[in-house]
C-alpha cells in the first residue's frame, strides 16, 4: 500500500516536474538526460521525505539534488560525458540556472519541453507518453494502465522517444515551424483527452484521469501561447465536452446520448470557462477546427432544455468545418443539425452522396435511419437501424440500434 | 477532483503587507497556469453580507456582519489529481501568510466538492 508520506511526495512531485524537466532541459540541452536527471531527484525525494517531512521549498530542493546528481554522474560515468558531449557541450550549463531571473524563463522552458516532446522525429505514442511523463508527471505504470497496455510497451516507447530526441536541439522551433509543431502539440493533448473520454464504467480510475489531465495540459498551453486561437479553441472544446461527464452514464454504466442528458447535472463551472475560453479563441480566428468544434459544443452547453439548441447555428458551423477539415464524418454530423433545423429531408439529401464512404460505420446508418424513421417511411428505418446493429462497435451502442431496429413501427409486418 | 477551499481568519487591524499580496498573486498564477486553480477570489468583510434562515418554519434574513469571531477572507476552486495536491497548493498559500505577514493567524479549510 502507498503511505500518506509518499502520496504527498507525488503531489509535489506533479506540480514541479513539468518545470524540473524543462529547465533541466535547457542546462543540459537535453529532453531524455533531464528527464532522467529528474527522475533522480524524485528516488531521493521518496528516500528522504517521508522520513524528513517535505521541505518548505520543494522545487529548489528538487534542483540541487538533479543538479548534484548530474554532476556526480559526470565525473564518474564516461556514457554521459559522452551523451553531453554529442549535443555539443562540455558540461551542463548549471550557471544558467543561478541567478533571480530563473523563473523569468519558465515559461519559454515548457514551451520548449512540449513542442521538443511533440517533435516530428518522435512517434504519436511516443509523444504522448513523453509528455504525460514529464509535463504531467505520471509514472510508466500509470501511463501503462491509462491506455490499457503493458508497461514495458509505454516504457519502450518512451526509451525510443528520447532517443529520437537525442540529435534534436532544446530550442524553441522558427516561426516556420512554430504553427506546425503547436498543431502537432494541440493533437497530441486532444488524444490525451479522447483516450480518457472514451473510457466507461468500470475501467480502471487512471483512464478517467486522463481528461483532467489533457484539461490541465491545455490550460498550461494556453498560458504559454497566449496568442494562439486554436489552443484556446482546443481548450474551450475540452471544458465543454468534460461539463457533461456526470451526464453521460447511467449509474449501471450505459451511456446517455446527448438528447437524454440531465442537463442539470451539467458541469456549469467547466460551462463559464468553456464558454470563456472559446470568447478568447474568436477574438483571434474562429475558423479553426478545434474552435469550430467547440463553437458547436457550446451551442448545446447554451442551451437548458434540448428544445432551446440553436440548430441553425450548429449546422452552419458544421457547414464551415465541413471546408476547413472536409471529412464525411462532418458532413454526417451536419446532416443530423440540418436535419434538426430544416426538417429530416433536408438532413437526408446531406446524407445520401455518404453511402459509399460510410457503409461500414454503424452511425452512419443509424442516422440515416432516423431521419427516415422521422419522414415516416418506417421499413426503410427498421433496415437502416438492423445494419447499424450488425456492424462492429461498441455493445451498448448495438443494444440501442437493435432495440430501434424492432421499435420503429412498421406498417407492414411482411417487410423484415 | 474538485477541492473548495477556504481561509477564516480573525479580522485583520492593517491591510495586508503589499508583499503578502503580491506573493499570493504569483502563487494564484502558478496554479492557474498549472491548471490547477479554477477559480479564486478573495471575500468583502461579512458587514457586506447577509444570512438567510430556515428556523421552526420560519424564514429569516439578517444583515451582516455574522457573529463568528472569524472572518471568511477568500475561496479558490482546485481541480486536482489528489487530496494531498490540493494540501500542497493550500500548504504554499499558508505559508506565504506565515513569512509575509508577522503575527498573522488563520486557518483554511479544504472541502472535496462532489
Amino acid at each position: 500500500m502507498v503511505s500518506a508520506a509518499h502520496r504527498a511526495v507525488e503531489a509535489v512531485w506533479r506540480i514541479e516536474s513539468g518545470r524540473l524537466v524543462a529547465q533541466l532541459a535547457r542546462v543540459t540541452g537535453d529532453v531524455g538526460l533531464a528527464e532522467e536527471l529528474a527522475q533522480d531527484a524524485l528516488v531521493a525525494a521518496l528516500e528522504q521525505w517521508p522520513s524528513r517531512g517535505v521541505p518548505e521549498d520543494p522545487g529548489p530542493w528538487l534542483m540541487a539534488v538533479a543538479r548534484h546528481k548530474a554532476v556526480d554522474r559526470f565525473r564518474r560515468q564516461a556514457t554521459f560525458r559522452r551523451k553531453i558531449a554529442e549535443i555539443g557541450r562540455e558540461a551542463p550549463a548549471w550557471a544558467d540556472l543561478d541567478g533571480p531571473d530563473l523563473d523569468d524563463h519558465i515559461g519559454d522552458d515548457l514551451l520548449r519541453l512540449i513542442l521538443t516532446a511533440c517533435h516530428p522525429a518522435v512517434p504519436v505514442e511516443g509523444q504522448v507518453a513523453l509528455v504525460l511523463k514529464t509535463l504531467g508527471g505520471l509514472g510508466t505504470g500509470e501511463i501503462a494502465r491509462a491506455f490499457l497496455v503493458p508497461e514495458p510497451t509505454v516504457a519502450q516507447r518512451i526509451v525510443r522517444a528520447k532517443r529520437a530526441l537525442r540529435g534534436v536541439t532544446f530550442a524553441l522551433p522558427t516561426p516556420a515551424e512554430t504553427g506546425e509543431r503547436l498543431a502537432a502539440a494541440v493533437k497530441v493533448v486532444y488524444l490525451i483527452f479522447n483516450e480518457g473520454y472514451a473510457a466507461t464504467a468500470g475501467d480502471d480510475w487512471m483512464r478517467p484521469t486522463l481528461c483532467q489531465e489533457a484539461l490541465r495540459l491545455g490550460r498550461l498551453l494556453a498560458g504559454l501561447v497566449p496568442g494562439a486561437a486554436e489552443v484556446h479553441g482546443l481548450v474551450a472544446l475540452m471544458e465543454l465536452q468534460a461539463s457533461r461527464t456526470a451526464a453521460r452514464t447511467r449509474p449501471d454504466g450505459t451511456p446517455v446520448l446527448l438528447p437524454e442528458q440531465d442537463r442539470h447535472r451539467w458541469d456549469r463551472l467547466l460551462i463559464r470557462r468553456g464558454l470563456a475560453s472559446l470568447a478568447r479563441a474568436e477574438e483571434i480566428s474562429a475558423v479553426g477546427p478545434y474552435t469550430l468544434q467547440a463553437a458547436i459544443a457550446a451551442c448545446h452547453a447554451r442551451a437548458w432544455h434540448p428544445d432551446e439548441t440553436d440548430w441553425g447555428r450548429i449546422a452552419a458551423l458544421y457547414r464551415v468545418l465541413s471546408h476547413v477539415q472536409p471529412s464525411p464524418i462532418v458532413e454526417l454530423n451536419r446532416a443530423v443539425a440540418v436535419g434538426m433545423a430544416d426538417g429530416p429531408a433536408a438532413g437526408l439529401a446531406i446524407v445520401a452522396p455518404l453511402a459509399d464512404s460510410l457503409d461500414g460505420y454503424a452511425l452512419f446508418h443509424a442516422v440515416r435511419g432516423d431521419l427516415l424513421s422521422r419522414l415516416g417511411r418506417d421499413a426503410e428505418a427498421r433496415v437502416c437501424f438492423g445494419r447499424a446493429a450488425a456492424l462492429p462497435g461498441n455493445a451498448r451502442e448495438r443494444e440501442l440500434f437493435s432495440a430501434r431496429a424492432g421499435a420503429v413501427p412498421d406498417p407492414d409486418p411482411a417487410v423484415s | 477532483m474538485r477541492y473548495l477551499v477556504l481561509l477564516k481568519a480573525a479580522p485583520a487591524q492593517s491591510p495586508p503587507p503589499p508583499d503578502l499580496m503580491a506573493a499570493i498573486m504569483k502563487l494564484g498564477e502558478d496554479a492557474t497556469r498549472a491548471g490547477a486553480l479554477l477559480d479564486t477570489a478573495g471575500l468583502l468583510p461579512s458587514a457586506a453580507g447577509a444570512t438567510v434562515t430556515v428556523h421552526d418554519g420560519r424564514l429569516d434574513v439578517t444583515d451582516g456582519p455574522f457573529a463568528e469571531a472569524k472572518e471568511m477572507i477568500s475561496y479558490a476552486i482546485y481541480d486536482v489529481r489528489s487530496k494531498e495536491e490540493v494540501v500542497e497548493w493550500t500548504n504554499r498559500f499558508m505559508k506565504v501568510h506565515r513569512d509575509l505577514w508577522e503575527g498573522w493567524a488563520g486557518e483554511a479549510t479544504i472541502h472535496q466538492v462532489m
